[in-house]
């Protein structure tokens, strides 16, 4: 058969002929033990579950909803619905009732694949409202010995009746793939969206494929490398690497035992291959920082001293300049006395390569793990683009940018200053929203939102999305992403928000990191009751003022941005939490929920008042809403 | 589980004193099969002496104890208790701190291992099989009570919650015939409380296990309980299915008290 004319079910084929039962395809960490499946485990799990799915009326073009944590049998999932024509839609795991309604009833799924009692509880409350949902399937069978619903049905009793099924209809599976074409839909993954409702980006095998090789081969990629499989399966990045080129590829992923266990399961792992958002970053650089405060001092000494060695040999290396000699024997000293053991215990010490997207990162956190020795490169990736628009080439890192259009797209920034773009990965369009979809696909172009430039070298360099860009009374551009990530490289600052838009001056929200201030107030003696009481103390503003002043600093030495440094700031009550609408599942600001719920604060940091009174609700897991009172110091910045 | 079934756990006029002060006076009770049973009571009212006397860490006076249809000693050793099928957790932690989750858990499977000392030390033959047998067993435990990210957390640094599941999960360990559990719930908070709740519900209709416990959060022991034996200054007063207790007016003045006041 053709290459091109392949889908998924026929790489699985493929696969399971090459690799048979000699390469693993899956690693699952079940009972402290890594339990392995090879390619040929692979296809006759999804073999069973399609052929089960199809005895229970699984039609081409029906829609399975997958929700859990990254299991096995998840994938499977997806592969098992794409091998009868239909389509995976990915949910995110943690998200609640309410959120999960809209997309379940949008993309009009007929089956639900859930992990546990958790995910079956969400689906079965929503299974009223929604009666074209048929059938629940579920794989983990802990608490769910009461539940009697006809509907609700064991992962394993759907591949028994696979299995019989298959016994009497014997050449449906291969005539089923053989039908699939590669223009059918492969995946709907619904985007978080920072406004309005969730959209259904449609993606076409032939796009997600393509998108795939186009990665894999730019890096090299083999079917030795190994991944974790940890982020959330709704998410395109997860999608990309843990299915799509895992596929292509025939590189084994790992599915972590908890979400709690991923650093621990990491290390006995060493992958070679590491995906993840620049948060997941900052929070193994929080670790690092958190335990080298607590290290003995001779190593705190030769952390700090090594780190400053790292730092200057990645800047020369960046600059393509030659490193001397002597800083390069302290170097390879350090390697062997801290990045080496350092690496080690992140278990980042096989990485080969090592992507970061998502969102900006701070160019302070994307230096630390280059001059550590990562490979670590920026990608710039959207759900619309099967997350393939522009890669770092090994050896052209600048981190500004986040590198040279991947190979066969094409990067067009219009006169307004926003980036579009063409590529293999392009979506097919929105599901059931074609005003949207007109929207964003103009002339097979995709309008991305981002703002950014296309540099001397040649790079795309994105400064934030096109409408939040703006400018500041006295004309400074105003691009508080920017400025919030600079401040988001502290370990002490989860969050930040940035306002100033046709303001006279730059003011902010910060989000302390409840963990990384609280050990440090800890070993302080600085007593708290809260994450409230803890953000309100006076210790804890002089810790992040003196963050704000090195951001400040930063500034000032950027010609366009000079004007736009911080003057005041407040710490907030609460953390900015997804279950509030506060940010996105993907941990993006709502720019316009929150200056519509925080007004009042947003109006106190142009006054010259001295503290704020907040009151506002939170929302906890389950649903149910409360409100809290706090009050909030406002305090000034100096600039540079 | 219906009445009608031989008890698993039947005591009869058990009698225990503590110098002159009566501990239990004459206290009879049955525990069946496949049933979850609280005693309950006002503080001091013999309960947890009641626990030690059916482990043996006491020697009642008098009376008898019958456990899987044998009449057994009075006077016998904890740990022949524990072997002949009956495990416990503390009012007041008992685990090795040192130890992590992981080695405390595997000391609940002590009883079960009989290789040898040095076939143990040569990892081989039935020693061998035996390793898995019981790694597999104490994996399943981690896996049951979701505690696999501090498998190898020393057990002291945990926080009081996560100590008190680790506790049951050495009772699990040996696969008691008999569960006993002093307090499984003291101090926690209510996210705490619903987590053990469900562990022990779970225990109970998933696994199978017989349980008699003590706690004194009534709302927890009306909601998982299927039978509760009420105790007042070492007298059983009540005994009955939640809804007759909450009714009985011998368990309301008990806990409300009178003005009479005094023991017997």
């Amino acid at each position: 058969m053709n290459e091109s004319d392949k889908t998924f079910p026929h790489i699985l084929l493929d696969n399971a002929q090459k690799y048979g039962d000699r390469r693993p395809a899956i690693r699952e960490k079940g009972y402290g033990i890594w339990q392995s499946f090879t390619w040929q485990d692979y296809l006759d799990q999804v073999k069973d579950l399609a052929l089960g799915l199809a005895s229970l009326g699984f039609q081409r073009g029906d829609k399975m909803a997958i929700i859990g944590d990254n299991r096995p049998h998840l994938y499977w999932g997806m592969a098992a619905s794409q091998c009868l024509g239909g389509v995976p839609v990915p949910l995110y795991q943690d998200a609640i009732e309410k959120e999960l309604y809209y997309i379940l009833d949008h993309s009009e799924a007929k089956f639900a694949l859930a992990e546990d009692q958790e995910q079956s509880d969400k689906l079965l409350a929503l299974k009223k409202e929604i009666p074209r949902l048929e059938y629940i399937i579920y794989n983990d069978p802990k608490g769910m010995r009461n539940y009697d619903e006809p509907f609700l049905l064991r992962y394993s009793h759907v591949q028994e009746l696979g299995r019989k099924f298959g016994k009497e209809n014997p050449d449906y599976f291969m005539n089923e793939i053989n039908k699939g074409r590669p223009d059918d839909v492969a995946i709907i993954c619904y985007t978080s969206g920072t406004t309005g409702n969730p959209k259904g980006v449609m993606l076409l095998q032939e796009a997600v494929i393509e998108a795939a090789k186009g990665f894999t081969g730019f890096d090299g990629l083999t079917e030795d490398e190994e991944i974790m499989a940890y982020l959330p399966m709704a998410w395109i990045g997860d999608h990309a690497f843990c299915y799509a080129q895992a596929l292509v590829t025939g590189y084994t992923i790992n599915c972590p035992e908890k979400t709690s266990t991923v650093v621990h399961d990491t290390r006995e792992i060493g992958p070679t291959y590491v995906f993840a958002p620049p948060r997941i970053w900052e929070n193994w650089l929080t670790q690092v920082m958190i335990k080298m405060e607590d290290a003995a001092w001779i190593k705190r000494k030769m952390f700090h001293f090594f780190m400053n060695v790292a730092g200057k040999v990645e800047k020369l290396r960046m600059g393509h300049a030659s490193v001397p000699v002597g800083l390069n024997v302290l170097y390879q000293l350090g390697r062997f006395l801290v990045y080496g053991p350092l690496l080690d215990n992140l278990g980042m010490r096989r990485v080969r390569v090592a992507y970061t997207a998502g969102e900006a990162i701070g160019p302070e956190l994307f230096e630390f793990f280059r001059s550590l020795g990562v490979n670590l490169k920026q990608l710039y990736g959207m759900t619309e683009s099967m997350a393939y628009i522009s890669l770092q080439k090994d050896g052209d890192i600048d981190p500004e940018t986040v590198g040279t259009p991947a190979p066969g797209v094409d990067i067009k920034i219009t006169d307004r200053g926003e980036v579009t773009y063409k590529g293999p990965g392009n979506f097919a369009g929105y599901y059931k929203n074609p005003e949207a979809t007109k929207e964003t696909l103009i002339d097979g172009y995709i309008q991305s939102g981002d703002a950014g430039y296309i540099t001397e070298r040649g790079h795309l360099k994105i400064i934030d999305r096109a409408k939040d860009v703006s400018k500041l009374t006295n004309g400074t551009l105003f691009a508080p992403k920017y400025i919030e990530n600079k401040l988001k490289f502290s370990p002490f600052i989860k969050e930040a928000v940035a306002h100033g838009m046709n303001m006279d001056y730059v003011a902010a929200f910060i989000d302390i990191d409840y963990g990384a201030v609280g050990n440090w107030a800890e070993r302080r003696h600085i007593a708290y009751t809260s994450y409230t009481d803890l953000a309100q103390k006076p210790e804890v503003y002089d810790l992040i003022n003196n963050e704000i002043l090195r951001v400040n600093k930063s500034l000032s030495q950027d010609n366009q941005l000079k004007e736009a440094q911080i003057k005041r700031f407040l710490l907030l009550h609460k953390e900015l939490d997804p279950d509030d609408g506060e940010i996105t599942r993907t941990r993006k600001v709502r720019r316009g929920f929150v200056a519509e719920k925080y007004g009042a604060l947003i109006d106190a940091l142009y006054t010259s008042q001295e503290s704020v009174e907040v009151d506002a609700t939170v929302t906890y897991e389950d649903g149910r809403t409360a409100t809290m009172k706090a009050n909030l110091k406002i305090e000034n910045a100096e600039n540079f | 589980m219906s009445q009608k079934t031989e008890p698993i756990l039947q005591m009869e006029a058990i009698e225990i004193s503590f110098g002159g002060l009566k501990a239990l006076d004459k206290v009879s009770l049955q525990v069946y099969p496949g049933e979850i049973m609280a005693i309950i009571g006002p503080n001091g009212a013999g309960k947890t002496t009641l626990l030690n006397v059916i482990n043996g860490v006491y020697t009642p006076d008098n009376g008898r104890i019958f456990f899987d249809g044998k009449e057994r000693p009075l006077k016998i050793k904890p740990h022949h208790v524990a072997a002949m099928g009956i495990s416990r957790t503390f009012q007041n932690l008992a685990l090795f701190k040192g130890m992590d989750t992981w080695s405390n858990i595997m000391v609940g499977r002590t009883k079960k291992m009989h290789a040898g000392f040095f076939s143990q030390g040569i990892y081989w033959g039935m020693s061998q099989k035996e390793e898995i047998e019981h790694r597999e067993a104490v994996e399943g435990i981690i896996d049951f009570l979701e505690i696999e990210n501090i498998r190898k957390q020393p057990a002291g640094m945990l926080p009081y919650g996560l100590q008190k599941r680790v506790e049951l999960g050495r009772a699990l360990a040996s696969e008691p015939k008999l569960l006993l559990l002093d307090e499984p719930m003291a101090g926690m908070n209510l996210e705490e409380k619903e987590d053990i709740a469900r562990f022990i519900l779970d225990a109970n209709e998933e696994i199978g296990y017989t349980i008699a416990l003590i706690e004194h959060d009534m709302g927890v022991v009306m909601d998982i309980c299927d039978r509760i034996v009420v105790l007042d200054f070492g007298n059983k007063i009540a005994e009955g299915t939640p809804d007759e207790i909450k009714s009985n007016p011998k368990v309301i003045k008990a806990y409300l008290g009178e003005a009479e006041g005094g023991g017997e």
